[in-house]
C-alpha cells in the first residue's frame, strides 16, 4: 500500500511535504521542528518542553490561549509533545479551515516574542511543574524515564538528562531564555511541515508560500556534541530504586542501532517478539508458563542519533520479589542469546507490525506525522511508503546476528523498582547484583 | 515584511456523512450491523454481549471481566497459547474485555486474513473450556492490578470517588472489575456459568466495519457463529442509587504526597436521556474542552494543575458527573473554592454567544474527525446499539447539536447539576489540606487511610 508523497522546499529553507486522501474532508497540519531536550544548555533541563507550552501563549496576531480556542472553534484538534530529538505542533481539521491552521502556524514561526510576557511564562512554568508532579513524582514508576536516560548515557551526552527538567532549572528559565532558543531553533529551515488529507495541492502551496515565505531564515545552529556511542554499554548497568510502588518492576535497556538503520528493523523485530502482545515470549514465559510477572513487553526509543534503546518491561505478580524478577528475566535473555529466534517469530512479529502499520495510516494526523518524522531525520519522507516492505524483509538470520551482538551481559542495563515497604529484601538485591 | 496579519476566511465546507451501515437481526437472533468502508485494506470486526458487569450476581464482581479474558484462554481445539499465535500469525489485533454494560471481543486485521481471523473469533467466543490454571492466573493478574491502585494515585481517586457516590445496592459504588474480596472468592464454575447465562444470541451484537461488503461480511459472521446458543438478553442491575442526599468530602490521606488529587461530582444521568445533547453542550463549556470554564480558570489563569476537565461517564444507568484535576498540594482548598464557583456560575447565568458557539462549533466540526478509522466506526455503532440510539443517530447528530440553545444550557445546568450533592474525594497529603478546608462549602470532611 502506497500513498501519495509530494515535496517541495521554500527559499527559507522550509520543508514542506504533501499528502493528499479525499475520502474525508478533514486535513492534517503537522510541524517538526528539529529540536528537543537533547539541544539544552546545562542548568535548563526541561526548557524545550516548557518551550513548547510557550508556544500556545500567543504571537503577533494571536491572543493568548486563541489559538486552542480558534483550532477548536474551527472544529478542530491540536495538540503538541517534545521529545528527546524534536519538537511537533499539530492539527486536524475540516478541509475548509486549512488556512487558519497553516496562518496560525506561520504565525507563531515567525513572530512570536512580541507575545511573550512574563507573567505567561510564570504561569506556565506552574502548569509544567504541575505536569512534572503528575506524570513523574506522584506516579508510580513515573521516574522510569529520567533515571533509565541517566543510566544508559554518559554524563554530558545530550540524551542523558531529563526531558521534562528539575524544578530548579524550570525555576531558572527567563524571558531571555526563550527569545535566544527561539532564534535559535525555530526557524523554517529547522523546521519541516506535513499536510495530509482532503486539500488541493496548488491552491495549499500558494497558501504555504503566502503565510510561510516572508519568515527568514536562522543563522547557524550551534553543533551538538558528539553523539556517537559504541554498540555496548561494555558492562552491567545496575540500579534499584525503593519507591513508592506495589509491584516490583524491571525495565531491561539494550543499547540498539539508531532509528532506520538497516539493522534498526531486526531490532525493532526482536524487540516485538520479546514483548508484543499475548504471544510474545516474555509474555508466555513469564506471564502465562512460570506466572512471575502480572505484565510484560518491550518497545524502543527509536533514536534516530547516537544509539537507540530497546527496553523490557516486566512488572512482578506480588509474591514474586524484585530479585526473582530479575533472574527470571534474565535467564529468558540469556536462553535468547544462546539459542535466538525462529522464522515463525519473526513472521509473527513482522504480521502484527504490518497490521498496525497499516492501521495507522488511517489517520490524517498519523500520516502527517510520520511524514514529518522521516523528512526531518532523513530528509526523505517517502520513506513512509517503505516500511511494511522493510520488516517484511527482515530475516530470522538478521534478528539472530543483532541478538548475538546486542543481548549480551555486557549491554543490559536493569533499572529496579522496588517496593519502599518491602527494603528487608534489599541486601539480597545488593547480593544478586553481578556488578 | 512578515506573516501577513490577516487571518484566512474558512472556504465552503465540504459535506460529510457518517459511513453507511446495514443494520439487521440474523435467523439465528444476532443483531448485525455492517459498514463497509474501503478507504484501507483493513476491517474490525467488534462482537458485543450484554454480559457486563451490570449482568453480575451480588458477591461475583469481577466475574463479567474474568469470563472476558477468559475466552481467550483456551477452546475445545487450542489451548490459550496457542490460540494467541494463531491469531498473531495473522497479524491480528486482539482484544476482549467488559465495562458496565457489556462484554467486548474485538479484532483488527488486513482484510487478506479476515476470514480466518473471523473464524477464529467464532471459535473463541463459541467453545471456552475456561481451564482451571487460566482462571486461577487471570484472577491472580486482577489481584496484582488492584494492588498496584494502593500507589496509584489516579486510579485510587477514581475508585474511591465511586464508593463515596453511590449507594451499596447500585452496582456503580462497587470496582467495575471487583474487589480484593469478591475477585478472591470466583471459582471456575463462576465463569462457565455466567457464560452459559449471558452469552448467547439475543444478547449478540457483532459489528464489521472496513473492506468488505455488507454480504460478504454476513456470510463471515454466520459461518463463526454457526454454534451460537439462542437466547435473550438477562437483567442487569442500573441503579444509580445515590449513597447520601448531603454534600461531603473525603480526605484519602497520602502523606507526603506532592499534589492533590481531586474529583467533584454526583450521580448523572443514564446515556439514553432526553437532556443529553443540551447537557453535552452544557458540559463543554464547562469543563470538556481546553478553552473550557474550568480549564482555563485552574490551569491557564491560577497555574493550579497540568490540566482540569469535567465530564458525565455515559452508561446504561446513571453514570457519574464529575469534574476531575490534580493540583499542587497547597492550593487544594482554593482549586476547589474555583470548581464550586463555576459549578455555581454555569447554573446562575446564560452562558455567552460566543461560549455557546465554540462549543457547538467544536462539536459539529469534530464529527468527521472521530470516525477515520474502522476501529472507531466499529465503536460508535457500537454506542448506537449499547445504548439504543435510533439508527439515524450519527446522520442527525450535528443538527442536534446545532439546535442547543443559550437558555436549553442554562436549563441543563439547573436541571442535572447539584452542588447541594456534590461529593468531594481529595486524594492526598491530609496534614497540608485537611486545615485549608474548614470553611464547610464540601459539607462534613472525613479523613480515610488509602
Amino acid at each position: 500500500m502506497q500513498i501519495p508523497v509530494e515535496t517541495f522546499r521554500l527559499e527559507n529553507g522550509l520543508l514542506v511535504t504533501l499528502s493528499e486522501d479525499h475520502t474525508a474532508p478533514i486535513v492534517a497540519v503537522n510541524l517538526w521542528y528539529h529540536v528537543g531536550s537533547a539541544n539544552e544548555k546545562i542548568g535548563r533541563t526541561g526548557f524545550a518542553h516548557l518551550f513548547e507550552h510557550m508556544l500556545f501563549q500567543g504571537s503577533a496576531h494571536v491572543g493568548s490561549n486563541e489559538h486552542f480556542e480558534l483550532i477548536q472553534r474551527a472544529g478542530g484538534t491540536l495538540n503538541g509533545s517534545t521529545w528527546l530529538e524534536r519538537t511537533n505542533y499539530f492539527e486536524t481539521v475540516p478541509s475548509n479551515e486549512l488556512g487558519l491552521a497553516l496562518w496560525l502556524e506561520a504565525d507563531r514561526m515567525g513572530e512570536l516574542l512580541p507575545a511573550m510576557t512574563q507573567t505567561k511564562l510564570d504561569t506556565q512554568r506552574d502548569v509544567v511543574k504541575n505536569e512534572r508532579r503528575w506524570s513523574v513524582d506522584n506516579q508510580p514508576y513515573g521516574t522510569f524515564l529520567e533515571k533509565m536516560q541517566e543510566l544508559v548515557f554518559p554524563v554530558s551526552h545530550p540524551f542523558q538528562h531529563s526531558l521534562i527538567g528539575s524544578m530548579d532549572d524550570l525555576s531558572a528559565a527567563s524571558l531571555d531564555d526563550i527569545a535566544q532558543f527561539f532564534a535559535t531553533y525555530y526557524t523554517p529551515d529547522n523546521a519541516v511541515l506535513s499536510i495530509a488529507g482532503d486539500f488541493e495541492s496548488a491552491e495549499t502551496s500558494r497558501m504555504v508560500n503566502e503565510y510561510f515565505g516572508p519568515i527568514h531564515r536562522g543563522k547557524a545552529r550551534p553543533p551538538l556534541p558528539p553523539m556517537d556511542l559504541p554498540p555496548v554499554f561494555g558492562k552491567r548497568l545496575r540500579e534499584l530504586v525503593y519507591d513508592s510502588v506495589s509491584l516490583p518492576r524491571l525495565f531491561m535497556a539494550f543499547r540498539s542501532p539508531v532509528f532506520g538503520s538497516e539493522a534498526y528493523y531486526a531490532a525493532s523485530v526482536a524487540s516485538a517478539i520479546l514483548g508484543l502482545r499475548r504471544g510474545s515470549r516474555l509474555h508466555r514465559a513469564l506471564v502465562r508458563e512460570r506466572q512471575v510477572a502480572a505484565d510484560a513487553s518491550a518497545f524502543t526509543f527509536d533514536l534516530a542519533k547516537g544509539a537507540d534503546l530497546l527496553v523490557v518491561d516486566v512488572t512482578a505478580r506480588p509474591e514474586t520479589s524484585a530479585a526473582q524478577l530479575e533472574e527470571e528475566v534474565e535467564r529468558e535473555i540469556d536462553h535468547l542469546h544462546r539459542n535466538g529466534v525462529t522464522e515463525a517469530e519473526v513472521r509473527r512479529a513482522t504480521s502484527l507490525i504490518e497490521t498496525d502499520l497499516t492501521a495507522s495510516l488511517q489517520s490524517a494526523g498519523e500520516r502527517a506525522d510520520r511524514l514529518s518524522m522521516f523528512a526531518t531525520y532523513f530528509g526523505k519522507p517517502g520513506l513512509i511508503n517503505e516500511q511494511a516492505d522493510r520488516y517484511r524483509a527482515v530475516t530470522a538470520e538478521q534478528v539472530n546476528e543483532l541478538i548475538s551482538e546486542r543481548f549480551g551481559e555486557n549491554n543490559r542495563a536493569n533499572l529496579i523498582y522496588v517496593p519502599k515497604e518491602g527494603v528487608e529484601s534489599e541486601r539480597v538485591l545488593a547480593a544478586a547484583g553481578t556488578g | 515584511m512578515m506573516v501577513t496579519s490577516l487571518r484566512p476566511k474558512p472556504g465552503p465546507a465540504r459535506s460529510y456523512r457518517f459511513p453507511r451501515f446495514k443494520d439487521e437481526t440474523l435467523p439465528t437472533g444476532i443483531r448485525l450491523i455492517t459498514a463497509p468502508v474501503g478507504k484501507l485494506p483493513l476491517v474490525t470486526v467488534l462482537v458485543l454481549v450484554d454480559a457486563g458487569s451490570t449482568s453480575e450476581p451480588r458477591g461475583k464482581e469481577g466475574v463479567a471481566a474474568l469470563t472476558a479474558a477468559a475466552l481467550l484462554e483456551g477452546t475445545t481445539r487450542f489451548d490459550g497459547a496457542e490460540l494467541a499465535e494463531k491469531f498473531e500469525q495473522l497479524g491480528t489485533s486482539l482484544e476482549s474485555g467488559a465495562d458496565w454494560d457489556s462484554a467486548f471481543l474485538k479484532i483488527t486485521v488486513l482484510s487478506n486474513k479476515l476470514e480466518e481471523a473471523t473464524k477464529l473469533l467464532g471459535e473463541a467466543i463459541s467453545t471456552p473450556v475456561f481451564p482451571e490454571r487460566e482462571i486461577e492466573r487471570l484472577k491472580a493478574e486482577r489481584l496484582a492490578e488492584i494492588l498496584q491502585l494502593e500507589t496509584e494515585p489516579r486510579g485510587l481517586a477514581d475508585e474511591k470517588f465511586s464508593e463515596f457516590l453511590y449507594d451499596d445496592e447500585s452496582r456503580y459504588s462497587r470496582p467495575d472489575e471487583g474487589s480484593t474480596e469478591s475477585v478472591g472468592s470466583l471459582a471456575r464454575n463462576d465463569v462457565e456459568q455466567f457464560y452459559r447465562s449471558n452469552y448467547n444470541s439475543g444478547a449478540t451484537t457483532v459489528i464489521v466495519a472496513g473492506d468488505i461488503s455488507s454480504e460478504d461480511a454476513k456470510k463471515l459472521v454466520i459461518e463463526a457463529f454457526r454454534e451460537w446458543p439462542s437466547g435473550s438478553s438477562m437483567h442487569q442491575a442500573l441503579s444509580g442509587k445515590a449513597r447520601r442526599n448531603r454534600k461531603t468530602a473525603h480526605i484519602v490521606n497520602k502523606p507526603d504526597a506532592p499534589q492533590s488529587e481531586l474529583r467533584v461530582g454526583h450521580v448523572g444521568l443514564p446515556r439514553k436521556h432526553p437532556d443529553f445533547f443540551p447537557t453535552l453542550v452544557m458540559n463543554a463549556v464547562l469543563g470538556g474542552l481546553f478553552g473550557s470554564r474550568i480549564n482555563l480558570n485552574l490551569r491557564e489563569a491560577h497555574g493550579y494543575t497540568y490540566g482540569a476537565s469535567s465530564f458525565y461517564d455515559w452508561r446504561r444507568g446513571p453514570g457519574p458527573f464529575v469534574v476531575s484535576t490534580a493540583v499542587e498540594s497547597e492550593v487544594t482548598a482554593p482549586a476547589l473554592r474555583e470548581i464550586l464557583t463555576e459549578i455555581d456560575r454555569i447554573r446562575s447565568e446564560k452562558i455567552s454567544a460566543e461560549e455557546l458557539s465554540l462549543a457547538r462549533d467544536y462539536l459539529e466540526g469534530v464529527f468527521p474527525i472521530r470516525y477515520e478509522t474502522t476501529a472507531a466506526i466499529a465503536s460508535a455503532l457500537a454506542t448506537m446499539a449499547i445504548y439504543d440510539l435510533p439508527s439515524d443517530y450519527y446522520d442527525s447528530y450535528r443538527t442536534n447539536i446545532h439546535n442547543v440553545s443559550e437558555d436549553a444550557v442554562l436549563k441543563a445546568a439547573r436541571t442535572h447539576l447539584h452542588p447541594e450533592l456534590l461529593q468531594t474525594v481529595i486524594v492526598g497529603d491530609a496534614a497540608t489540606v485537611r486545615g485549608s478546608l474548614s470553611d464547610h462549602s464540601l459539607g462534613e470532611v472525613t479523613v480515610h487511610n488509602a
